[in-house]
């Protein structure tokens, strides 16, 4: 069962990178640019899990999930935030904003996969 | 076709020039064709016909002769331009007329005599007899313009 | 010919091209906070943070591919933004050109990086160290990010005490608290991932199970007591709840075989298996929401409305493609052209009505390929704005090198322009900028003499003007010192004496070969590039470059170059029965000679007399020596040119024959540069026909237009 992930990643880069790991490792994957845009794509499909970075303009990670857990659908959605620091008060509010897990960048693709499975499946 | 360049085999494309005559390695020849009038180009040296319009390319057109130190071809309808690639540039070679493809095996090519009163003889890479003519193998990359600033 | 990229090289390749539109966005905001900063307004919020985002992009996907140098560049660059950002740090515009320097180093670093990962660039840790002293020194930065690459789990074989003989039996008690659910984790997934670990006995403990009627669904009130065998270490089965950790209750202990003494026997719960199926859809339909409504309108209020940010679909979805495949499409696209001139010639001579359905045809074909060749042309298109920013870090490096108060002004930075013409342009604007900084701009104190602000200015503007693109490069300085310009042409010997000289043409000895007013040698521009090295690069864009200038207000270099590289606007004319092409754009004016027009200048020179003014006349034919000089210019046509200094001159030709688009083809390099000749092109006829720079031509001119007096008299 291929499971559809949404990634919200302000930096081309870091996307191209994401569609390369995830795409090869058999998961559906739909791309965002920034959290107003995650919102709009969020719309339309039904994600088994999230994946957010925080420094996005316009709307930021933690504005992104906490919209996104404000959504009754979405309440237990797995939501992974993609962090270049693994500082315990960036974890914190990581984690008051409702998310479930992290990923640190540069991210090593089956770390990444492995936490997919970890939170969805 | 490309193992004879590994073999001792080289493909000649020959003309005349000034009741000589001379050839180029068939590989550098790009195609052949009739004479065309060429747009001189201004101050430029005595060799240089000018430029021809090839399928939309401006051409360079050198009168060989000339520059080998012969008294010009000049050109009409009886000649021929030669179109030859070397080192990234075409250039055509106005010839008095095109002869024949040789197939020669490599050994049969003798050097250049070293002293040599024929003016020519600079830009001569090889020599070779068939059927009793002497045949000139031409150095095209000394033939170009830009590779010498003659003083003849 | 092109083979399949790896995907990493390619996504490498494309990290570069992000980096660079990140560095814009950097400048940009610096910009933009500079100004802020200078209306005596401290930045605000996003902008600072645009620019944060920026460096942070730049360190997250430079860690990606090891780009070592460059990820700790910058992190610390980021902290001391961080520091910003957050309102922990005052900002005066003394700092800011820190931070501008900063910024410069980082694109260095950026290019730097794709080279060699691990160096750094002249002035790095400077540039750093000054940022952090404007935070009130900073402790040591934070410690480096993860690296990418540590041992994925499960590999256990090397772990493990060495005696073991088999797995160890582990015993886990897993209680989780309610902010695990609502974080969105899932225990079961927890327990799968256990259960790869080796054989796994799990037992639910619902002890805590409150009874239906008064079950809340969303509470944490169900627990599993775990019994594992598996080789993997203690960490590794806890990195199982890397997610967790601060959510829930973890208990994991060896077990030696039997529960051991003094550990209290184990309560016996009901064996419930785990089940398939998530083990928490209990039934009861909660209306209650713990997220109301609310906190979507907090967090829209939170999305910023700034106007910079990327618009939602696919911004501006680009392509890759290879430049050379691009050059070649122009190529052909040209020579579309001309086969289709040539193919209208034929037409048109084969004697078909002008209204006939074939000539009709023909134009609207022809209609076609201009269209289509406008569009081939503007994809090699960019904005300016780049080069732009490249020259505003010119000026800043120049004036601070020279003690100078400098601000650089721009407009039209989204004029667009050929990608070759921007490259090459590069190198003559990064000199008469310097020597704007360096010669052109006064002192701060003799400004004030003056009556002029401290800082100097410079403006750098592009437009699109009559098919042209006009870049210009002014300064507010002193203007050109026209007498000690003249005093060093003439010690130079490029002027006679008591040459007569227009301000004008004053000005334009500066482009002579040769000439340089460096005697004191700068630290910047003193090096013996002259102006004459710009004017050539100028030129061998098929530009032209003209200078204005006032005495104590400043200077003007105005570069006009062709919108395209291919075609030009071209006069076709028959000169001693060769034709040529004259480039529209530098013809002022046709007319016919008559004899009292025509006067002596030299022994072998004339002018003519037109409007009140005198002009060099050159006769074409002579000076392409095709022919002689005639006995008399008299009922001849001249082409009256300008040339860029404002001087004139008149080009006898013998024919005009029409005006129309060519398109241009260069002359192989083999024959040296010819004068006055700059391409060639290929008429409808398919012959060729050489194009004219009339500028070089007149330069290189004899003048002659006089037989030698002993041939015409007796």
């Amino acid at each position: 069962m291929t499971l559809t992930v949404l990634a919200v990643d302000d930096s081309r880069t870091i996307r191209d990178m994401l569609r390369l790991a995830l795409t090869d490792a058999g998961f559906t994957l739909h791309l965002a640019e920034d959290g107003m845009h995650g919102l709009e794509v969020l719309a339309g499909i039904e994600p088994d899990a999230i994946i957010s970075d925080i420094n996005m303009p316009r709307l930021d990670g933690f504005g992104f999930i906490e919209a996104v857990r404000g959504q009754e659908r979405h309440r237990a959605t797995p939501i992974l935030v993609l962090t270049t620091e693994s500082a315990p008060e960036l974890k914190a509010r990581a984690r008051n904003a409702g998310a479930t897990g992290w990923i640190v960048k540069p991210f090593d693709p089956p770390k990444l996969v492995k936490a997919l499975h970890m939170v969805a499946g | 076709m490309t193992e004879d360049r590994l073999t001792s085999e080289l493909e000649l494309l020959s003309f005349r020039l000034a009741e000589q005559e001379y050839s180029v390695d068939i590989m550098s020849v790009r195609e052949i064709r009739g004479w065309t009038r060429a747009t001189p180009l201004p101050h430029s040296p005595h060799y240089m016909r000018g430029v021809i319009n090839l399928r939309g390319t401006v051409l360079p057109v050198i009168d060989l002769a000339s520059r080998l130190g012969m008294p010009p071809v000049e050109g009409d309808a009886r000649n021929v331009i030669i179109v030859v690639q070397s080192e990234g540039q075409s250039v055509g070679l106005l010839v008095d007329a095109v002869s024949d493809i040789l197939a020669l095996p490599r050994d049969q090519l003798q050097p250049p005599p070293e002293i040599s009163a024929d003016a020519a003889a600079g830009f001569i890479q090889a020599l070779t007899i068939v059927e009793g003519r002497m045949i000139r193998v031409l150095d095209l990359s000394s033939v170009l313009p830009g590779y010498r600033t003659d003083a003849a | 010919m092109a083979q399949p990229l790896d995907p990493m090289a390619e996504i490498r390749a494309s990290f570069f091209v992000e980096c660079e539109e990140l560095l814009e966005a950097l400048q940009d905001a610096m910009a933009a906070i500079s100004d802020m900063l200078d209306q005596g307004t401290q930045p605000d919020g996003e902008t600072i943070n645009v620019a944060f985002r920026a460096v942070h992009s730049i360190k997250g996907g430079a860690g990606a591919f090891g780009l070592t140098a460059l990820v700790a560049y910058a992190h610390r660059f980021e902290t001391v933004l961080d520091e910003l950002r957050a309102g922990r740090m005052v900002l005066e515009p003394e700092g800011m050109k820190l931070i501008f320097a900063a910024a410069d180093i980082l694109a260095d670093q950026v290019r730097l990086a794709n080279a060699d990962p691990t160096a750094s660039p002249e002035g790095a840790e400077d540039a750093l160290r000054a940022i952090e002293g404007l935070t009130g020194g900073l402790p040591a930065p934070e410690p480096e990010p993860e690296p990418a690459d540590f041992t994925p789990l499960g590999l256990s074989f090397d772990f493990g005490p060495p005696d073991e003989p088999g797995p160890t039996a582990w015993r886990l008690r897993f209680t989780p608290s309610d902010a695990l659910y609502k974080s969105g984790n899932e225990p079961l997934h927890l327990l799968r991932a256990l259960a790869a670990l080796g054989p796994i006995e799990v037992r639910c403990d619902v002890s805590r199970l409150q009874p239906l009627d008064r079950l809340d669904p969303i509470a944490a009130q169900i627990g599993w007591d775990i019994r594992l065998e598996t080789g993997s270490t203690r960490d590794e089965i806890l990195s199982v709840f890397d997610f967790v950790e601060d959510v829930a209750e973890i208990e994991l202990s060896e077990v030696s075989g039997d529960p051991g003494p003094g550990s209290p026997p184990p309560e016996p719960p009901p064996e419930i298996v785990v089940p398939p199926e998530p083990a928490a859809p209990l039934p009861a339909p909660v209306a209650a929401d713990p997220h109301p409504p609310a906190a979507t309108a907090a967090a829209a209020p939170r999305a910023e409305a700034k106007p910079d940010a990327h618009p939602a679909e696919g911004a501006g979805a680009t392509v890759r493609v290879d430049l050379d495949r691009i050059d070649r499409l122009v190529n052909l696209v040209g020579e579309l052209v001309i086969n289709q001139a040539m193919l209208a010639q034929s037409v048109s001579e084969a004697g078909l009505g002008a209204n006939s359905a074939v000539m009709s045809g023909l134009e609207a074909f022809m209609m076609l390929t201009r269209d289509i060749q406008d569009s081939v042309m503007m994809i090699r298109a960019q904005p300016v704005k780049p080069l732009f920013q490249r020259m505003a870090r010119i000026v800043r490096e120049a004036s601070g090198a020279v003690g100078k108060e400098v601000r650089l002004r721009t407009e039209g930075e989204g004029t667009e322009v050929d990608k070759t013409v921007i490259e090459r342009l590069a190198d003559p604007l990064t000199h008469m900028i310097r020597n704007a900084v360096d010669h052109g701009l006064e002192r701060p104190d003799k400004r004030l003499e003056r009556g002029k602000s401290r800082e100097g200015i410079i403006t750098l503007s592009a437009q699109h003007r009559s098919g042209r693109v006009v870049i210009e490069v002014s300064d507010d300085g002193g203007g050109i010192n026209r007498p000690r310009v003249r005093e060093i042409a003439e010690q130079k010997g490029l002027i006679p004496p008591e040459a007569q000289l227009s301000d004008g043409e004053i000005d334009n000895l500066l482009f002579l070969p040769g000439f340089s007013t460096a005697s004191e040698v700068s630290a910047l521009s003193g090096r013996g590039v002259g102006m004459d090295v710009v004017k050539q690069a100028i030129q061998a864009l098929g530009g032209r470059i003209s200078i204005v200038s006032e005495p104590g207000q400043g200077t003007c270099f105005s570069i006009s170059l062709p919108l395209t590289l291919a075609v030009l606007d071209g006069m076709v004319v028959k000169v001693a029965g060769e034709t040529l092409v004259i480039p529209l754009s530098a013809i002022v004016e046709t007319a016919t000679l008559s004899a009292g027009d025509i006067r002596m200048l030299g022994p072998e020179s004339s002018v003519i007399h037109i409007r009140g003014g005198f002009v060099p006349l050159y006769d074409l034919g002579a000076e392409l020596g095709y022919r002689e000089p005639r006995a008399s210019y008299a009922g001849c046509i001249v082409l009256l040119t300008a040339q860029d200094d404002g001087s004139r001159a008149a080009l006898v030709v013998e024919e005009i024959m029409e005006q129309r688009q060519v398109v241009i083809k260069g002359l192989q390099q083999g024959y040296g540069n010819i004068p006055g000749v700059a391409a060639a092109t290929i008429l409808g006829d398919g012959k060729i026909a050489l194009i004219l720079d009339p500028g070089d031509l007149v330069q290189n001119a004899t003048g002659r237009t006089r037989l030698p007096d002993f041939a015409l008299t007796g």
